[in-house]
């Protein structure tokens, strides 16, 4: 086909798409909403999937993590490590961006009435900024002024558990060093808000030195949590960490939280299956009001085989009249995808569901977020199916033969 | 004496399931460059069929048939689309325009799949439109003409890139009779002032008045040749 031609076919194509406008309307419209479900459902799906995974690298996990080989599947005191020099001098070298040392083993804390199995987390304040929850999640009181702070950061659901509350002192039990119970009275300085639940009752925050100190380990540490430019792409700060950590076990995120990562997969595939059920509905339409067109227009293909048009410009044709649909109809449902993310900005609130969502880890209050590689996916999907489906009715235009088309009534 | 169309022997069976008509026997036609031709007949007696065979829309059963010099029966489908691009012009009954171009669209169509550049394009067709009587109306679409008008564009269409032959299949079948004297009139007008030789079918005697010769078919046989001035 000539380039030269292009703008004889496409005049053709265009004129005729218009000449049933309500059909051509509809069809644009099924594309259109076709398409917006698409993009819609990915920005809501990727966008709770996003806050799934913020929040859970923000709950203690970062973006790797560094531990002693053992610890991951006994986190106890015992297996611990000192960072060595080549390690330290890594950490403070790009790509890592936040980092902090923290002793986490687990523990008891009894108050005057109750008492609860937790983790004790014993933390440098000023390193957990940009890389945990716990340094914006003191509702009441306050936060921790240093590794050395003899105060204590109780979860909101805990301090109601153990009928303790703001300034009431609690006892922290654990196992030090020497296999010894190595306890410790702390004042509750500050009260903390979490999400999920989980952690309020879970977790309970103290400076790292004094955590030290009270298991004896010295200046060792239980994990090291680190934050990389680029989530999705710790891997080259993870090698660099790997070279210099020695025998100390390196993960990114994907290690320490494979479910999150499952979820995410399933969440692409479900996605992928929405883009194919919403396609085939689409293609069927597609098909059907091409094939009508074709139809309706026997003798015009005749005729253009008869002052002749060769066949592949008839193919050409109903292709580009495919094609302008498809454009009509991505570029609509594309704008009113974005019209709809955009109208959301503010979330979606889902706290009658709270629990029940709570218990599959997903937030309340839903945050679309439109991602480019799912606009992407769905329009190169739609496009090219679209254009695939649409051979048949175009293959049907080019062969009819001039005689019998033109005679046709 | 140079032809425009030669047909040797042609013959046209259709065939359907178990069912054989015979549309054409055994015609052999020569006709002269420039010739004025009809061929007249009652309805079925193989008119539009000969039409059709030697404008390449559809093959011969038996028989040779050559247009300007290409056997036509031998041709596949990409070289007849070429030939008749190139060197044949249609008109028909029912028109046949392009519903959704205008009378300057539809007459530049086939200048546009020839290559003709745009101003000349635009220039033939407004020359054209004019020769025929439309002069003012090219912006209209075919919807927005009368049947004689719409008749003129497909004359126009059909002689403006200059063909060797212009098959016109019934074309004054749907006009009222001073408006199928006057399109006779212009085919008559085109034939002598473009050098464009005319085939066309009818079973109207005014139009038969017009041709420079009339054949008469009969059962798919020329039972009449005979030369008229």
């Amino acid at each position: 086909m000539r380039l030269a031609d292009l703008p004889l076919l496409t005049t053709l194509a265009w004129r005729n798409l218009w000449r049933h406008t309500r059909r051509t309307a509809v069809m644009v419209f099924a594309l259109a909403l076709g398409v917006w479900s698409m993009v819609t459902l990915a920005s809501l799906v990727r966008g709770s999937m996003e806050q799934q995974i913020t929040k859970e690298i923000l709950n203690l996990t970062g973006h790797a993590q560094i531990h002693a080989r053992a610890y991951p599947d006994d986190p106890a005191v015992a297996h611990r490590f000192r960072p060595a020099p080549a390690l330290d001098q890594a950490l403070r070298q790009s790509p890592i961006g936040a980092w902090s040392a923290r002793v986490r083993v687990p523990a008891v804390v009894s108050s005057e009435r109750e008492s609860a199995g937790v983790m004790l987390v014993g933390i440098d304040p000023a390193g957990e900024r940009g890389l945990s929850f716990i340094p914006q999640a003191v509702t009441a009181g306050r936060y921790l002024d240093s590794p050395d702070d003899p105060g204590l950061l109780l979860g909101r659901k805990l301090a109601e558990q153990l009928e303790t509350a703001l300034g009431r002192r609690v006892v922290l039990m654990s196992q030090d060093a020497g296999d010894q119970i190595a306890d410790r009275g702390f004042r509750v300085v500050g009260i903390f808000d979490a999400d999920p639940q989980a952690m309020e009752t879970g977790y309970v925050f103290i400076g790292r030195g004094i955590a030290q100190r009270m298991l004896k380990i010295g200046a060792e540490v239980s994990e090291i949590a680190v934050m990389t430019p680029d989530r999705k792409r710790p891997q080259a700060a993870v090698a660099g960490l790997r070279a210099a950590a020695g025998d100390l076990d390196v993960a990114p995120w994907t290690e320490v939280q494979p479910l999150l990562v499952l979820t995410e997969k399933i969440n692409n595939v479900v996605l992928l299956i929405w883009f194919a059920v919403v396609f085939a509905a689409m293609a069927f339409g597609l098909v059907n009001t091409l094939l009508m067109a074709v139809f309706e227009r026997t003798r015009e293909f005749g005729l253009f085989q008869a002052l002749g048009m060769p066949p592949r410009y008839i193919l050409g044709q109903v292709l580009i009249e495919s094609l302008m649909l498809l454009v009509v109809g991505l570029v609509l449902g594309n704008a009113a995808a974005w019209a709809t993310v955009a109208s959301l900005k503010g979330g979606i609130d889902l706290s009658a569901f709270a629990e029940g969502l709570e218990m599959v880890g997903v937030s309340p209050v839903i945050y679309p977020a439109l991602a480019g590689s799912d606009m992407a996916a769905a329009n190169i999907i739609v496009m090219t199916l679209g254009v695939l489906a649409s051979l048949y009715p175009a293959w049907r235009a080019s062969r009819y033969v001039p005689v019998e088309a033109i005679t046709r009534v | 004496m140079e032809h425009t169309v030669i047909c040797r022997n042609v013959s046209k069976i259709y065939r359907q399931d178990a069912v054989s008509v015979q549309a054409l026997t055994d015609i052999n036609l020569e006709i002269p460059r420039l010739d004025f031709v009809c061929l007249s007949g009652p309805s079925g007696s193989g008119k539009s069929t000969l039409l059709n065979l030697i404008g390449g829309l559809d093959k011969p059963t038996s028989g040779e048939i050559t247009v300007d010099g290409a056997r036509v029966d031998l041709l596949d489908k990409g070289a007849l689309a070429k030939l008749r691009l190139h060197r044949l012009g249609f008109v028909f009954q029912s028109y046949n325009l392009i519903p959704v171009l205008t009378a300057r669209e539809n007459v530049e169509f086939v200048m546009q799949l020839q290559g003709v550049r745009a101003v000349e394009r635009s220039e033939k067709a407004r020359d054209i439109l004019k020769e025929v009587g439309l002069d003012g109306l090219e912006d209209r679409r075919p919807g927005e003409l009368s049947g004689g008008q719409q008749q003129r564009v497909a004359v126009a269409r059909a002689i403006v890139s200059q063909p060797s032959l212009v098959l016109a299949d019934e074309p004054t079948a749907n006009l009222d009779s001073k408006t199928a004297e006057n399109l006779m009139q212009l085919l008559r007008h085109m034939n002598r002032e473009h050098g464009v030789t005319f085939i066309f079918s009818t079973h109207d005697r005014l139009v038969m008045d017009f041709s420079r010769r009339l054949i008469t078919l009969h059962d798919g046989r020329i039972v009449d040749d005979r030369k008229r001035e």
